[in-house]
């Protein structure tokens, strides 16, 4: 094994930012409970803020940071919409699973 | 060295959350998950020099929005999702190309990056909220008005999308 680092390379937190992201998706893909999914939606936004943060970090410039506040403020207000649209699905068809609600479909 | 070692441990708990997010059946398993990804990608951020996004992360993701997600977890009683089937290639062949995925992008970003230094506590200290709001309220004035209204709109469609028919 390696010795490790005296510092974190910057590299690093992208890998990361890319491994939470691809989990992201991989949830977004796989379960079918509608909550599940749109939680798997809010880790790629936190994923994608990682990023922002730490290019932010790499040049110095604190300007990163607020592209990530904006990004949580639009999540909050995806968050509110998002679920209201989920209890409005459940008042009508009584169900949570994606796949059963396929009216859009063809 | 201990900027490293700190890193991995924050890292390790977001990657082994996120993992547990995607594999349990339960939503609120999955919502305390998401919470502690949210925590360590906050310590993250701080060890980035992030102080203000660090405390909005904590503030406004791990308490507020979740608080939210689990609120409607409960309201709707959602329990366990059922096994559905899936088709051979989906079961056996979405792991390795995950895997494969996540690797070529690991790849791409060491080629493009060369490996510089970087991470240490406190070597960069313009992430403080003075610095934030001065170029919230000056450079990003316009867009920070914007998302006021984007709000406002959102808390409108919520009340209409969640409010009782009257017949």
């Amino acid at each position: 094994m390696p010795p490790l680092p005296e510092s974190v390379p910057f590299t690093w937190y992208l890998i990361l930012s890319a491994v939470l992201f691809s989990l992201g998706v991989a949830g977004f893909l796989f379960r079918r409970n509608v909550i599940t999914v749109f939680m798997s939606i809010e880790l790629m936004l936190n994923a994608v803020n990682l990023s922002f943060v730490a290019f932010s970090y790499k040049f110095k410039q604190p300007d990163g940071h607020i592209f990530s506040f904006f990004v949580m403020v639009v999540a909050a207000a995806e968050a509110a919409v998002g679920l209201a649209i989920i209890l409005t699905v459940f008042k009508n068809r009584r169900t949570l699973e994606i796949d059963e609600v396929s009216s859009l479909k063809n | 060295m201990e900027h490293v070692i700190l890193f991995l441990v924050f890292a390790a708990i977001a990657v082994i959350c996120a993992v547990n997010l995607v594999l349990q059946t339960h939503p609120i398993s999955s919502a305390l998950s998401l919470v502690g990804v949210m925590g360590a990608l906050a310590l993250i951020y701080l060890q980035l020099g992030g102080e203000f996004i660090a405390s909005a992360q904590l503030i406004v993701y791990a308490g507020a929005i979740m608080v939210l997600f689990i609120f409607v977890i409960m309201l709707l009683n959602a329990g366990t999702e059922h096994k559905m089937p899936r088709t051979l290639w989906v079961k056996y062949g979405g792991l390795p190309l995950l895997a494969l995925f996540i690797g070529v992008a690991a790849w791409v970003i060491q080629r493009m990056f060369p490996p510089a230094p970087s991470g240490l506590f406190g070597n960069m200290t313009h992430g403080t909220p003075q610095d934030i709001g001065r170029l919230l309220f000056q450079t990003y004035l316009l867009p920070f008005e914007v998302t006021s209204i984007l709000i406002l709109i959102a808390i409108l469609g919520a009340v209409v999308l969640a409010r009782k028919e009257i017949q």
